[in-house]
């Protein structure tokens, strides 16, 4: 592998990272959106790159559906959604800024610590881009707790699938059919949450899900 | 007869038994079909007996016979093994199954709803075969629940009463439990390469520590199925609910089937065995003996009375067991193949005598209609067959010579005895107190069927019920008395089942060769039966055929003494007065007051048995009223801690239910990152 395609590589992993911590100070719900959309354009473009240097077409197919589904479509139904139910604006995290940027830098830390012991003996591509890769997927699920709204969760939950491409196509031999079907769950589970933010938006008129506890029926002991 | 053979009998019958189900869940419809239902699983039974019996007696001792089923899981399939052990196991189910198919012809034929007996029933026998020839962890656990979930519903039949319910409850959680231990120790066994099949299992040598967790998880599971305390409590509860043809095989087979699955994990799955398990068997087997001795004596309704019993014989089983592999692992396998041999042989007549009583207690049950002994007496006017059979059963139980259960008692004392051969100091100090044990239960046993038998057939009628009792069908009869001829033939020729069993033992405690010396003489042309010598000498030596004739001779001379002494015929005329004044029934003995003594010696210690009189003051109307209260110490000092604790953990955690969705998720994330950073540190 030359020196370019490594530094490439590299630059475009390290950039997936580097917009997951935006997405943890990240306040306005559009910009959010875009972000994640950001980062699932960049996701593509490291999938292309590593079809152009590893010479393996079919990563061009990942890269294709990053591109459409995931910086394409489902940010513009995110977008009209927020448009529809009319709540663009900020949102205030759970924890301050400082405290979730701290989070996120020790579980890159964690995931460091983690996949560069376990890969000795691989190639200094692959083992840095499954660290990112592992990091990018856990701050996903810290961006849904940090967060109280449902359409951030979505967002979360979409940079945690961005990791899981990004281990994917770093790894050799990794099947197609592996991301078609990350993908075409992550297109069904923003439908659903699509529906579910219909619903809680007409019974609370708000999409802030501490108001589903209400919902929990009664509580015993 | 060859192998083939045997498995073509066996299949034919297991699946006739499989078949047999569906036609039961017909019989609420269609009554007509009982009697030819049992009929089926009764000869369903009698085939896999004599297959299992031509095993047993015309195979080498070590030889076995196996047989690969493609059912099951893929690639791992059903593994069938049949060898000595197996064959005597199958023999001992098969005989308490024809002899409960025999009896329950008569005794299902007026039960309202049958088909909550007759769809369960085959499968537990089924379930039961299955178990002892299976050759796989996965076959075996099949088999296994097979046998646990049908007895299960045979619990619940009469599901009509509280009690019943709450006994198919605590069977339900008992038996899940035992399952759960077994898996555990199959899967400690299999380790990491994962071959269920014993065959690996047998080849394989787990290191110590493995092997006493296997070894642990074993007596767990197998233990709570055979009624090991203090995991015994559900076993009173369970085996009375259900109808007494199954009683009779739950106490009789099933109880024998989980010391099965015990002999077989501890002595050929789990490589060699460590001398403190046998110590530690030893020691629970006694204490289980003498507690559920005590119990069976304090017990008003006859079948709890034989479940406790039931716990008894499992008590005293577990010991010889436990002394066998202490033996083993100490290399003395002369005396380990006695002590397996005694083992087996008070299984095997267990087997016999536990059904016999259950199906008495069952006829006394049809008779009469109530199992509470305070409500009968003078059953010997009214059952005229049943009493002598149950007779039988009784001395069998109570280890009166010449019959069998006498014999293997003797045996299983011969080798404590022995035990003062063993290195190990523990030993030598635990085993007097295992005697010690074994004695005193067996001393209380003996009481237990006097008053049994004394309150129930003797005496005068207490009740209603008890004096207008009447005869049972002669199928129940029949059955009875089988089970009864078998008793007395193994107890005055024990040397005719030993042999077989001898064999049986000797290969499982590698001491094939060398176990010629029980039988007294053999292998020098003189008759091995008759007499049985377990240190090849005549330093102990019973000849139960000379027994029991001259038993048979003194009581035909004082028979003959008393009758020449007082004429030719009895005459019944009016009862001395002073010694006679009150007719009432009531003034006679009663369950409780005859187990009185006793209770105040050992029970106010051992089970915290109270007795309160509440004596109303002079001038008072209100009646004076006697409560005597007891609780199985395995309640007291385990299981109510123990479900008090899960009810308090069940409260507490009851909050979880109702937190926010992002706290659930935050506490995966916590877990999930608290795991991955134990990994980072660890590694």
């Amino acid at each position: 592998m030359t020196d370019l395609a490594f530094d490439v590589a590299h630059l475009l992993g390290a950039l997936v990272l580097t917009l997951s911590f935006a997405l943890l100070y990240q306040r306005r719900l559009t910009t959010a959106i875009n972000v994640v959309a950001m980062q699932a354009a960049t996701l593509a473009a490291a999938a292309a790159w590593q079809a152009v240097t590893r010479d393996s077409p079919h990563l061009f197919a990942t890269a294709a559906i990053a591109l459409i589904f995931k910086a394409a479509a489902v940010p513009l139904l995110l977008h009209w959604l927020i448009r529809r139910l009319n709540i663009s604006g900020t949102v205030e995290p759970v924890f301050g800024v400082t405290l979730t940027m701290g989070l996120g830098v020790g579980i890159t830390g964690l995931a460091i610590l983690l996949v560069l012991p376990i890969t000795a003996g691989e190639t200094l591509l692959l083992r840095e881009d499954l660290a990112f890769a592992l990091a990018v997927t856990l701050i996903g699920p810290l961006l849904m707790i940090a967060r109280r709204n449902a359409v951030i969760q979505v967002v979360g939950f979409m940079s945690m699938e961005n990791g899981l491409i990004l281990a994917a196509v770093g790894v050799k031999g990794m099947p197609l059919v592996v991301e078609a079907s990350v993908a075409f769950s992550v297109m069904i589970a923003t439908f659903i949450f699509g529906v579910f933010f219909f619903h809680i938006r007409e019974r609370f008129d708000s999409l802030d899900v501490s108001r589903l506890e209400e919902m929990q029926g009664e509580r015993h002991g | 007869m060859s192998g083939v053979d045997q498995w073509a009998l066996i299949g034919v019958a297991q699946t006739t038994l499989l078949a047999l189900a569906v036609g039961g869940c017909l019989t609420n419809r269609r009554p007509v079909l009982i009697v030819p239902l049992y009929a089926l699983a009764g000869l369903a039974c009698l085939i896999t007996l004599i297959a299992a019996l031509g095993a047993l007696l015309t195979a080498a001792p070590d030889a076995a016979s196996r047989l690969v089923l493609p059912v099951g899981l893929p690639d791992i399939r059903s593994h069938l093994r049949l060898d000595g052990l197996s064959a005597l196991l199958l023999v001992i189910v098969n005989t308490g199954g024809v002899a409960a198919c025999v009896f329950g012809i008569g005794y299902d034929a007026h039960a309202a709803q049958p088909a909550r007996v007759l769809a369960p029933f085959p499968l537990f026998l089924a379930g039961m075969n299955l178990v002892p020839l299976a050759d796989d962890a996965f076959t075996f656990l099949v088999g296994w629940e097979l046998m646990s979930l049908a007895s299960w519903l045979l619990v619940l039949a009469d599901h009509e009463h509280a009690d019943n319910r709450r006994a198919g409850l605590v069977y339900l959680s008992m038996a899940a439990f035992g399952a759960l231990a077994l898996l555990m120790a199959f899967g400690a066994l299999a380790g990491a390469s994962g071959s269920y099949t014993f065959d690996a299992m047998r080849a394989a040598t787990p290191s110590p520590r493995i092997a006493a967790l296997a070894a642990l998880a074993l007596v767990l599971g197998a233990g709570s199925k055979a009624g090991l305390a203090p995991l015994h409590v559900w076993l009173p509860l369970a085996h009375p609910a259900a109808p007494s043809h199954v009683s009779a095989l739950m106490s009789g087979a099933m109880t024998k089937v989980a010391l099965y699955a015990l002999m077989r994990g501890l002595l050929e799955l789990t490589g060699t065995p460590q001398w403190w398990w046998g110590g530690i068997l030893a020691v629970i087997g006694g204490l289980t003996a003498a507690l559920g001795a005590l119990q069976s004596l304090t017990q008003n309704d006859t079948k709890t009375l034989l479940a406790y019993s039931t716990i008894e014989n499992i008590g005293v089983i577990t010991a010889a067991l436990g002394l066998a592999i202490a033996f083993k692992a100490s290399g003395q396998r002369l005396e380990a193949g006695l002590a397996l041999t005694a083992a087996l042989f008070h299984a095997l007549n267990h087997a016999l005598f536990k059904p016999l009583l259950f199906l008495g207690a069952g006829a006394v049950l049809h008779g009469t209609g109530t199992r509470a002994l305070d409500r009968l007496g003078g059953l010997i006017h009214r059952l005229r067959w049943t009493t002598p059979l149950v007779l039988i059963g009784c001395l069998a139980i109570a280890a009166v010579p010449p019959l069998n259960g006498f014999a293997s008692e003797w045996l299983v004392f011969q080798s404590v005895l022995d035990a003062t051969s063993l290195a190990h100091w523990e030993m030598k100090f635990a085993t007097p107190v295992v005697g010690a044990l074994l004695a005193l239960a067996a001393a209380l046993a003996a009481a237990s069927f006097v008053r049994f038998f004394g309150i129930a057939f003797l005496g005068r009628p207490r009740d209603a019920a008890a004096a207008d009792a009447s005869e049972v069908a002669p199928s129940m009869l029949a059955a009875m008395a089988g089970l009864a001829t078998l008793c007395l033939a193994f107890g005055a020729l024990p040397g005719v089942p030993l042999d077989p069993l001898m064999r049986v033992a000797a290969t499982m405690v590698d001491a094939t060769g060398a176990m010629d010396r029980l039988l007294l003489g053999q292998g020098e042309g003189r008759t091995a039966w008759l007499a049985v010598a377990p240190h090849g000498d005549v330093t102990a030596v019973y000849a139960g055929l000379i027994a029991a004739l001259g038993l048979a001779a003194l009581t035909g001379l004082t028979v003959g003494l008393v009758s020449l002494a007082s004429g030719s015929r009895p005459r019944r005329g009016p009862a001395w007065d002073c010694g006679f004044p009150d007719p009432r029934p009531q003034t006679q003995y009663t369950a409780a007051s005859m187990a009185q003594p006793l209770r105040r010696i050992f029970g106010s210690v051992a089970l915290a048995a109270r007795d309160r009189v509440d004596m109303p003051a002079a001038g008072d109307t209100r009646p004076a009223t006697f409560t005597s209260t007891l609780r199985d110490p395995a309640w007291r000092y385990v299981f109510d801690p123990l479900t008090g604790l899960v009810g308090r953990a069940a409260d507490r955690l009851n909050a979880l239910q109702f937190l926010a969705i992002r706290v659930y998720l935050s506490l995966m994330f916590a877990a999930l990152i608290g795991l991955l950073a134990i990994v980072a540190i660890v590694r």
